[in-house]
């Protein structure tokens, strides 16, 4: 006998005039190996059409699909009704714009993040075609591909006090994402740049250590270490600006 | 009504979209991105297990040079591809793979001295020198006569896109992401631009530019059961073809990937063959060598895809409750091995499927994967039909992919041509003004606000879910791997039926902003047309050739068919408009054996 789940579902679309937030309840029989992908595709195309969510490589992949469910971030395609009880609550992950329903605009969020940590490789040498490439320690490139992996969901911003409390605050993807060139011979940054972009309260210093972001990582990406190296080299870095003779 | 002025559009912002914008926008040109999602979550984020150059670094790669890449491509395209196309892409590869490593992409390395390595299932070893030690490493992929397809674990897209779209954010290239292309701004002549519907508010806005490029990747999800994203419904090609002048190159020739995962269709990639990962049947028994003794598992995805179904025909499939398969066996590859180069597949398998690769099969059968059709292309990416318009990756037939597409060389295409396309495009912006045609923007804004209207003020007809869904099982049904007259007259019967539906919808819902089943009627005729395209275009070719297998016409016949597909669809017509060019002008080498596939020859001089 197969369960009669119950979907409680965040309801509300700004654009429409009069609409106000409100939880609607979808009743759908559970089939073996159900996921919240074909659930949620499943209400929207035989209970309501209107339904807003997002869903792009379904595979666990791209990141669109965070939501909150029963409470705890996640992605949505990878999460089996199996794991879940009778009654599933999903709401938007908090943090970024509501576009609708269970839709956010974390596309935005990421873009301003990553323009404020200027995030790409600082190189001041010109592409030679006519080269073969630097050499690189594969060790090396492989602990770059281990940070390289954040697929920009926002289950860690939307799981972060600090980022609830004030929007400026960077949050762990962004921290992960500067670990990530400092570990990168190719950027030639200094930490005295890095410090200008990380080195404030919406950068590393806001971070309360609370570590709700490495908990609900759904790429198990060493967030804790990340956070506490860059707070690390900061801090150093912090220190030299007040002691002058350190050369900072 | 908003309307947006810029020097390029770009329709799509994965890697090709973003690479052609990048070029432009370091020759200080203005540039947006549309885009379905967030650029980072394109398609392209999803290829998993490399890029195709010939750096020839690594021990099993030595040797390696754009002539072998050349031939493979060729072979692997069974001569359908423009042989001139194909010279300028494997000569360009291995600077686009150099060009990304100092944009940031962490390639993994050789690693000099011993190590084992696995083909089929046995345990070989190799000694990588130490004078090439940190350069750019490869594996193995089907179809390759060296290790040619350069990696990062199995998130090669992944990284590739997020360094991507870093340079673009460099460079000041604009994204308008939650955007869509509705149509085409033209007067026969010239692209202006497009008409584009937000996603976020549903507002359509007008965008006028004097350079217009599709590079929105494929259109796999017209079929029920795709490993594409959900976004690739084809919207770049929908919108070249309803120009009625921009033809679309060679609709019928669709790949199938051998490794779909049973259910939900996710890929794991080639890469699990390439490292040595066996296909197996119900008894547990290896069966590729039997049929391709050669190459194995490694032959070319059309060959390897075709002699799984047979195999599965033969009753020697396993059963399930979501039809036959086959198994996928990595497990002697080992753990270590598995969560290091294959760590996608190993979280695949253990979210998708609750099992662990390392000691569990995986079940596996053939899958829509790629589009190698679209938007028809000369070698320098200008569409056929329409001056400002241009095309690149996968959206586009340039053509260097011909009837199948080899492993790996999908993401060197998205760089390689967007370098190249690039370059053209900002070409033109340096040469090419436009008078601005004001009649003509509001005329098309006007027609698209039409349709919206009519649409949400429709009181009969189908839901738009449930005439998709019947047109992705039409072609589930009759234009699969093995396609016959008597299906393909069906189907093509069939979605006639279904682009009235298509045509005439009934919306449940027309709320405000996005509605999502709105967004899906604007789109859907579109898609059934393609859908028409292909059937049409494979009913049509006689012969089989690459991933398109005849049963009626078994042979490849290079005397009549070794031409490719233009499908064009004026207004107003029931059906597309096919004409035929040749495959290649330029002929480097003449049509022969693959070596593998084992399929009969009609030769040109027969």
């Amino acid at each position: 006998m197969n369960r009669k789940l119950t979907f409680a579902i965040f309801r509300y679309n700004p654009q429409e005039p009069g609409s106000r937030p409100w939880m609607q309840e979808f009743r759908l029989e559970e089939t073996e190996n159900l996921n919240l992908f074909v659930a949620l595709n499943l209400v929207r195309e035989k209970q309501d059409p209107s339904l807003q969510f997002d869903f792009c490589c379904r595979a666990g992949i791209c990141g669109a699909c965070a939501m909150v469910i029963n409470g705890r971030p996640g992605l949505a395609c990878r999460t089996k009704t199996a794991e879940l009880p009778d009654k599933i609550v999903l709401m938007p992950l908090p943090g970024f714009r509501l576009g609708g329903d269970l839709s956010v605009d974390t596309g935005a969020w990421f873009r301003a993040m990553n323009a404020r940590i200027r995030s790409w490789i600082h190189n001041d040498e010109e592409f030679d075609p006519d080269a073969p490439e630097v050499v690189m320690d594969n060790q090396v490139a492989e602990q770059i591909y281990e940070l390289d992996r954040c697929i920009e969901c926002g289950c860690c911003i939307g799981a972060c006090a600090t980022a609830q409390m004030r929007s400026d605050f960077l949050g762990a993807a962004a921290m992960n994402r500067i670990a990530r060139f400092m570990l990168d011979p190719r950027d030639k940054r200094e930490n005295r740049e890095y410090f200008e972009v990380v080195g404030t309260e919406q950068g590393i210093f806001g971070c309360m250590g609370l570590l709700g972001c490495q908990d609900v990582c759904p790429k198990n990406l060493p967030l804790q270490d990340q956070l506490s190296h860059v707070r690390r080299k900061m801090g150093w870095q912090a220190l030299k600006k007040i002691l002058p003779w350190s050369g900072g | 009504m908003r309307i947006i002025y810029t020097d390029l559009l770009c329709i799509g912002a994965g890697l090709a979209g973003e690479r052609v914008a990048i070029e432009a926008a370091r020759a200080g040109f203005e540039t947006i991105c549309l885009s379905l999602v967030p650029p980072r979550r394109s398609h392209s984020s999803a290829a998993q297990g490399g890029m195709q150059a010939a750096l020839g670094n690594c021990i099993k790669g030595q040797g390696d040079c754009p002539d072998m890449h050349f031939q493979d491509t060729v072979k692997g395209s069974d001569w359908g591809c423009d042989q001139e196309v194909a010279r300028i892409f494997v000569e360009n590869a291995p600077l686009a793979i150099r060009q990304m490593d100092y944009w940031g992409v962490p390639w993994n390395r050789v690693v000099p001295g011993k190590a084992c390595y696995f083909k089929g299932g046995e345990k070989l070893e190799k000694e990588e020198p130490r004078d090439r030690s940190g350069l750019i490493t490869a594996r193995d992929f089907g179809g390759t006569a060296k290790w040619r397809a350069c990696y990062c674990s199995d998130g090669t897209g992944h990284a590739m896109l997020y360094t991507m779209d870093s340079v673009a954010l460099q460079y000041g290239v604009q994204v308008h992401d939650r955007t869509e292309a509705l149509s085409l701004i033209h007067d026969q002549e010239r692209c202006h631009g497009a008409v584009v519907r937000c996603l976020k508010t549903g507002e359509l806005r007008a965008y006028i530019s004097r350079a217009t490029l599709i590079a929105s990747g494929g259109f796999g999800r017209i079929y029920r059961a795709s490993t594409n994203a959900v976004i690739n419904e084809g919207g770049g090609q929908i919108i070249a073809l309803d120009t009625g002048g921009v033809p679309l190159g060679n609709m019928e020739a669709v790949q199938f990937h051998p490794t779909g995962i049973v259910p939900t269709d996710i890929l794991v990639t080639e890469g699990c063959r390439g490292d040595g990962g066996t296909l197996l049947d119900v008894n547990l028994e290896r069966f590729m060598p039997w049929y391709e003794p050669d190459k194995a598992e490694l032959a070319s995805r059309d060959v390897v895809s075709r002699r799984m179904q047979e195999h599965m025909a033969q009753g020697l499939g396993v059963k399930s409750p979501y039809g036959d398969h086959l198994w996928l066996d990595i497990r002697h590859l080992g753990r270590e091995h598995i969560t290091s180069k294959l760590r996608e597949v190993d979280e695949i398998c253990k979210n998708f499927l609750g099992i662990d690769p390392a000691d569990s099969l995986i079940p596996v059968r053939p899958t829509q994967h790629y589009s190698m059709g679209g938007v028809r292309t000369d070698k320098d990416g200008a569409a056929y039909g329409l001056k400002g318009l241009f095309s690149a990756g996968e959206a586009a037939c340039w053509d260097m992919h011909g009837f199948n597409r080899l492993g790996g060389n999908s993401l060197a295409e998205t760089v390689v041509a967007g370098m190249l396309v690039g370059r053209r495009v900002a070409g033109f912006l340096q040469e090419e003004d436009m008078r601005v045609d004001t009649a003509l923007v509001r005329g098309e804004l006007k027609k698209q606000q039409e349709r919206v209207d009519t649409l949400k003020s429709s009181t009969k007809g189908d839901p738009p879910f449930e005439v998709r869904n019947r047109m992705q099982d039409i072609l589930m049904d009759y234009v699969g791997i093995f396609r016959n007259e008597k299906d393909l007259h069906l189907a093509g019967e069939k979605l006639q039926q279904v682009l009235q539906s298509a045509e005439n919808p009934k919306l449940s819902s027309s709320k405000a902003g996005a509605d999502p089943e709105l967004s899906l009627a604007l789109r859907l005729p579109g898609m059934v047309r393609l859908a028409l395209c292909v059937a049409f275009g494979a009913l049509e070719r006689r012969e089989s050739r690459g991933s398109h297998a005849r049963e009626d016409y078994p042979a490849r016949n290079d005397r009549d068919w070794l031409v490719r597909t233009l499908a064009f669809w004026p207004g107003g017509r029931a059906l597309p408009r096919l004409e035929y060019e040749p495959a290649t002008k330029v002929v480097e080498i003449p049509p022969g054996e693959r070596g593998y596939g084992g399929c009969e020859v009609i030769s040109a001089e027969s």
